[in-house]
């Protein structure tokens, strides 16, 4: 029973960025933006939160109000997101370029300007910022005792403030884009920004709102990625960015499917980690260094479900198309 | 007509190759900037390393030839699907899997060079191929196959070579438990042949890979500018419904722009590990050369010819970054490329002013184009 609790914990650890980042992506491309730069938005959001983290461990503060820091490096990781996110705005929107030139340009950036910056701050060498342990929600945070069962196996085994975002950012999501006029007009920019216009909707500010928002779920994601992956940051994401996005067009660009995407593929590449400890799973003894059979498994599985469901996939009909207000 | 035509096609490759060559000073700047606030006294020595170790010795020299090899090939993969309307960001993939099939052939068949080449090229045509039958006939984004295939690639060449026992250095009396044989011991003729230049340039990073890659950039040059088949390949891209009306085979041809970009990312890898310099690593990261190609591509607008130069130059100032060392992380350099990249959003505008101003100032008979609109002509149209 406890490996069912850790499996369903780790799934749900790491389906949260998946999730917010993806629902980052979605934003971007409902208002006719690919955000190719989700890689780099998520390392420039973990990267800001973590140093901040470390101040805030360093001032004695941390320790005190553990929750209430971590607050705040949520913050902090949604504003810088956003900030960098901005200037793949401006390529795209105003400077009317292609989307993955400023979406490369960001993504080169980032993990090369998290190592210049932490060796600049931490001294030659120090390439990692190391996450504070009170970071964790624990049953300590309840005033719980510390038991063995299987819910606090599942919900205090790695419990960190950032899924309680990604479920709350989730609801926000679906309540923003289908709920509300400015939704109703950011999905009109992505499928027809002509019409969009003609009916006085500013399609360059509802394109820069969704690459804000992108940003603003791109860094919670990147914090929420760092915590989940282990205890300290090392300048990468791991393609996490990436994976999002496939995640995003998995999910056919709708919240809800983009959570299924996101616990689907978390769980399955969970089962790749934990093949050795789940005893009805074939082994392959005969072969060596069998653990790769288990970690290609996600892919490959996402891929079959797309090609599956890709009838129905569709993306914004006007992404990636910069909107020029001469060609009605 | 046709004279008009000629004159709209070359009049951007000048401007371009004046926007890019303003984007790099302007990124050089900015590394100076960058310098200079990390570190004021050591700076001025970097940055004189920065853009001048490549030419300071033949060795250095050759480093670069060497650098810029797979990086002209996996341009190459990004610029031709680019060219064709394909984004191919799975090029790590292609790379992982060209390099894979060149070693098993060199290590585990024990090929000549030449023979493990073309595995190396049918290996990245091959991974090519997944992204291109899926964009064509399922109808999924080419861009999330890729990015599933390059992690696929990863997983499937560390599972077949720790399956192959000869493959692994340990085989043939190395140390390392991780990382496959060196082609010295294993098999000498499948080095790429050095022709006497190792020596000549003092350097033993130094072989005919360089010459190689040139040969494939004019290839996907000829094949792009110069047949009919190129012709076809890039009015897919353009407009799939027009080329379809026009009677070209739409799906056939997704799949072959996407199979020849994948064998120019799995040349790549061939000439990278059988230089004899670079053994494959069994990690659990992707390999970043696939990406570089990106930028490389970038650089060049996507002009086969251009990713030469392109991958050049980036090799050319990587080989400054880690002359800067250790006053200075060599990261600094993928910071001076991506402000270069960002800033050829800029010199996309810029192109657009002079081609512009240029067409005005030839063309009298009044047929010309609809110029691109100005962004700082947009009004503001407000809310509500």
């Amino acid at each position: 029973m406890n490996i069912l609790a850790d499996i369903l914990s780790a799934t749900i650890l790491f389906a949260a960025p998946l999730l917010m980042v993806a629902l980052g992506g979605m934003f971007s491309e409902r208002s006719g933006i690919i955000n190719i730069a989700l890689e780099g938005i998520m390392i420039i959001g973990a990267l800001c939160s973590c140093l901040f983290l470390r101040v805030l461990d360093d001032s004695g503060f941390g320790a005190l109000h553990p929750q209430l820091a971590m607050f705040y490096a949520v913050l902090m990781a949604a504003g810088t997101g956003a900030l960098f996110a901005l200037l793949l705005a401006f390529a795209s929107i105003n400077l009317k370029a292609d989307q993955t030139i400023g979406g490369t340009a960001l993504n080169m950036f980032a993990p090369a300007f998290a190592i210049v910056l932490t060796w600049a701050i931490q001294g030659q060498g120090q390439t990692t910022i190391l996450i504070p342990t009170w970071a964790r929600i624990t049953q300590e945070t309840f005033g719980i005792v510390e038991k063995d069962t299987f819910l606090q196996n599942l919900i205090f085994k790695s419990f960190y403030q950032t899924t309680i975002w990604a479920i709350v950012l989730l609801i926000a999501a679906v309540i923003v884009l289908y709920k509300t006029r400015f939704g109703l007009r950011l999905r009109a920019c992505g499928e027809h920004p002509q019409a969009a216009d003609s009916v006085g909707i500013n399609v360059y500010r509802m394109r820069y709102a969704g690459v804000f928002i992108s940003g603003v779920l791109g860094g919670i994601g990147g914090l929420a990625y760092t915590l989940a992956a282990g205890s300290a940051f090392q300048s990468t994401v791991s393609g996490y960015g990436f994976l999002a996005l496939a995640v995003m067009i998995f999910g056919n660009w709708k919240p809800w499917n983009i959570l299924g995407a996101s616990l689907f593929f978390a769980l399955f590449k969970i089962l790749g980690s934990y093949s050795g400890s789940i005893p009805f799973l074939p082994k392959f003894e005969n072969i060596k260094a069998s653990e790769n059979i288990y970690l290609m498994l996600p892919y490959i599985v996402t891929m079959i479900v797309l090609i599956l469901t890709s009838k129905k996939s569709r993306a914004p009909k006007s992404e990636g198309i910069p909107y020029d207000k001469g060609r009605r | 007509m046709s004279e008009k035509k000629k004159r709209s096609f070359r009049l951007p490759n000048m401007t371009s190759f004046f926007a890019s060559m303003i984007s790099i000073g302007i990124g050089l700047v900015f590394g100076l900037i960058l310098l200079i606030i990390l570190n004021p006294e050591a700076s001025g020595e970097a940055f004189v390393s920065l853009i001048s170790a490549g030419f300071r010795s033949s060795d250095k020299f050759a480093k670069v030839l060497y650098q810029a090899a797979p990086l002209i090939m996996t341009g190459l993969s990004v610029a031709f699907a680019f060219k064709t309307g394909l984004f191919n960001i799975g090029a790590t993939g292609q790379y992982t899997v060209g390099g894979a099939f060149a070693l098993i052939a060199a290590i585990q068949l024990q090929q000549p060079w030449y023979v493990c080449l073309i595995l190396a090229l049918i290996g990245g045509a091959f991974w090519g191929l997944f992204p291109g039958l899926f964009k064509a006939y399922f109808n999924v984004n080419e861009v999330i196959t890729s990015i599933m295939f390059n992690w696929i690639a990863m997983f499937a060449v560390n599972l077949t070579i720790n399956n192959l026992p000869m493959m692994l250095a340990k085989y043939w009396g190395g140390a390392q438990m991780d990382r496959t044989a060196n082609l010295a011991q294993a098999n000498p003729s499948a080095l790429i042949p050095r022709l006497g230049l190792d020596e000549l340039m003092n350097s033993n990073y130094m072989n005919i890979s360089i010459f190689i890659a040139i040969l494939f950039a004019i290839v996907a040059w000829i094949i792009l500018s110069k047949t009919t088949f190129g012709y076809e390949l890039k009015a897919c891209g353009f407009n799939r419904n027009a080329s379809i009306y026009a009677g070209i085979n739409a799906k056939r041809n997704i799949v072959l722009s996407m199979v020849i970009s994948g064998a120019f990312a799995g040349v790549g890898g061939g000439l990278y590990f059988l230089a004899g310099t670079g053994q494959y690593t069994l990690l659990k990261q992707l390999l970043t050369a696939g990406f570089n190609g990106i930028p490389v591509a970038l650089l060049a607008s996507s002009h086969p010819i251009g990713t030469i130069f392109s991958a050049l130059f980036v090799s050319y100032i990587q080989v400054g970054g880690d002359a800067m060392q250790p006053d200075f992380v060599k990261e600094i350099i993928d910071i001076i490329i991506s402000v270069i990249i960002y800033l050829a959003a800029f010199a996309l505008l810029m192109r657009e002013l002079l081609t512009r101003r240029s067409m005005l100032a030839h063309d009298a008979e009044g047929d010309t184009p609809l110029p691109p609109a100005d962004p700082e002509e947009k009004s503001e149209v407000s809310e509500s």
